[in-house]
């Protein structure tokens, strides 16, 4: 669970990303915990994956820096950083929509695995069985995550949910010490939105993996995550524990909007 | 009825990891490919010479278009040029074993090597550019490699083209069509081999994930810039194999035959066979080889029916052969790898196929 005074993994220092004339980001700082689950949310085109984006690679922030592991990582490139432990989905399936299952979790483990087109070629001096301990390995990942029936499938045929699991399944495929969700259950049913959440809890409890997490279901959020922070308008509003950062009038101001609050506010006291 | 130890089995059943991951799917058809191999090992002594030269051009050309399906159906690149590099490995091929006393077998990977250096000089483009902009660059390449092989006289002979020797081995000189089948079918199925391990392991499973998502590839730690200029490399030097098979099987390399146009039927074997499908490949060949011969024999069947036919066959063999082309496109998109997949699914479930 949350350590509340954990060791610092992630550490978003000032962050400023501007895309011509409009703000992205401005000025967005955070500390994400060894071993927690943080959330952040905040209403449509606050920001949320474009924080997401800049500490995964996509995008390179104006000022600002991004520390992992007490490692400044803001100019590396996106190819380096899951070989630094970080993994992440996307809210678009980003699949490999022609290949296996399996091909797409494999994938996941380009960066641990050593064989080359050479080695690869021939299929000898060791890739074979690195091949194949690595196979194994994705079992595990395959067999956790209940997609074992699916493994041969082609990604591009599957439902919704599943590619969304299988996508999940990458990621983790990865190894990552840090995993970045880009609403992993949005589009879902609620079954699949409880089995993700499981998943998701399984991750951090039993495989040790800190997640940062973006989500517009306000119910997992707040079941679920150790601390939420909410981005308005490219800016940090309210960081803390879900309770408290639900309470807080200036969340609810920016979701519906000053008035809305302010009337709201009044109803309850009458 | 219950199941015991000696109950038939029905299906195919992998309990080890490795099993999974064969380049054949089950052993049977691992089986009717050894098969195949094996008639095919007797194919020149019953065959006469006209048809063992398309056998063998089947095996060099399919070495190249294979090295194209890499670059275009698995790692989703588009290349024009691809019969100048066919034609650079003819030319390296032969200025090796010419100018430096390298014997012909040694003298092909190399040339295969030199393809692959240029091939992945021409690739680098193809780190900053993708699709209809990365065809015209690579069609420069096409145009630059033409000319140079028509100006390098110290390397292609100029225009005069240079002298290929037959290959020799320990004596032995594969100089008849029959020999020369032997080298062809060596190296076609060592390439394939090579070719189905790669696209099975780790640089394989990267050309494919930059083909189909780069973004998502990049995040999973590819190296995005690498591995589109290693899939020139790649594909240059099964072309670079190719040409050099083709250059030592003619014993004479001149610079006419690798204009743009063979670049075009290289892409048509690999669309018309399936692109992304090794097996597709070696079937798109066959049927861009073969069909000019069938449609030779349709026509002249068809002439000497009908009178007043005979001087336009020529003609009607060259359109029947875009007709057929354009019938397979509309009628089989996917390529002869899926109507093969088709195939086998229908004898499968034979007589329950619905």
């Amino acid at each position: 669970m949350a350590q509340e005074d954990g060791e610092v993994l992630l550490e978003v220092r000032n962050l400023t990303l501007a895309f011509g004339g409009v703000q992205a980001l401005r000025g967005v700082s955070l500390e994400v915990l060894k071993n927690e689950i943080f959330s952040i949310i905040g209403p449509n085109g606050a920001g949320k994956t474009s924080l997401l984006n800049c500490i995964s690679g996509r995008y390179r922030p104006q000022q600002g820096s991004i520390i992992f592991r007490g490692q400044d990582i803001t100019r590396d490139k996106p190819n380096k950083r899951c070989a630094a432990g970080i993994g992440r989905t996307f809210q678009n399936l980003a699949l490999y929509s022609h290949m296996t299952v399996l091909d797409n979790i494999l994938v996941g483990r380009h960066h641990l695995l050593r064989n080359n087109f050479l080695t690869g070629a021939l299929y000898w001096l060791g890739a074979q069985k690195e091949e194949l301990e690595h196979r194994r390995e994705v079992e595990d990942i395959i067999d956790f995550l209940e997609i074992s029936h699916i493994r041969k499938a082609i990604a591009g045929t599957l439902s919704y949910g599943l590619r969304k699991r299988v996508e999940l399944a990458r990621a983790v495929a990865l190894r990552p010490q840090l995993l970045l969700l880009d609403e992993p259950m949005a589009g879902m049913n609620h079954e699949e939105k409880e089995e993700m959440a499981r998943y998701i809890l399984d991750l951090n409890e039993e495989w040790g993996m800190t997640i940062v997490m973006i989500e517009h279901d306000m119910g997992v959020v707040m079941d679920i995550s150790h601390r939420v922070a909410v981005l308005d308008f490219g800016a940090k509003i309210v960081e803390g524990r879900p309770e408290e950062v639900m309470a807080d009038p200036r969340v609810r101001a920016a979701y519906l909007g000053d008035e809305m609050a302010l009337a709201e506010e009044q109803s309850t006291v009458a | 009825m219950s199941l015991t130890a000696d109950s038939m089995r029905c299906g195919e059943f992998r309990t080890t990891y490795k099993a999974d991951t064969t380049i054949f799917p089950t052993p049977r058809s691992r089986n009717f490919a050894i098969a195949g191999l094996i008639v095919l090992l007797f194919a020149p002594h019953v065959l006469d010479t006209y048809y063992t030269n398309l056998l063998i051009q089947i095996g060099y050309y399919g070495i190249a278009a294979l090295g194209l399906n890499i670059l275009v159906g698995f790692s989703g690149q588009i290349s024009l040029g691809h019969s100048a590099f066919f034609g650079f490995g003819a030319f390296a091929s032969a200025w090796i074993s010419n100018n430096f006393g390298v014997p012909v077998i040694l003298a092909i990977p190399l040339a295969g090597l030199m393809t692959t250096a240029v091939g992945m000089i021409v690739g680098i483009p193809a780190a900053r550019i993708k699709g209809l902009y990365l065809a015209i660059a690579t069609l420069a390449a096409q145009f630059i490699l033409e000319d140079f092989f028509n100006r390098a006289d110290w390397f292609s002979g100029g225009s005069a083209g240079s002298v290929a020797q037959p290959l020799n081995l320990f004596g032995f000189v594969f100089a008849t069509d029959k020999s020369y089948f032997y080298v062809v079918l060596f190296f076609m199925v060592v390439m394939y081999l090579a070719g189905s391990n790669l696209l099975r392991s780790r640089d394989g499973r990267a050309f494919v994930a930059v083909r189909d998502h780069y973004l998502s590839a990049e995040i999973m730690g590819i190296n995005l810039t690498k591995y589109r200029i290693l899939a020139f490399g790649v594909s240059s030097f099964y072309a670079g194999i190719g040409g050099a098979l083709f250059g030592h099987y003619l014993g004479f390399v001149s610079a006419e035959g690798f204009t743009i146009l063979l670049s075009i039927q290289f892409l048509a074997m690999i669309i018309i066979g399936g692109l992304g499908s090794v097996m597709g490949t070696l079937l798109g060949t066959v049927f861009i080889v073969l069909l000019p011969e069938v449609m030779e024999a349709l026509m002249t069947t068809l002439g000497s029916q009908l009178p007043g036919l005979e001087r336009g066959v020529s003609y009607l063999k060259e359109m029947a052969i875009g007709l057929a082309i354009v019938l397979f496109l509309i009628f089989e998109p996917d390529g002869l790898a899926h109507r093969w997949k088709q195939i086998k699914a229908y004898w499968k479930l034979y007589p329950f196929s619905y």
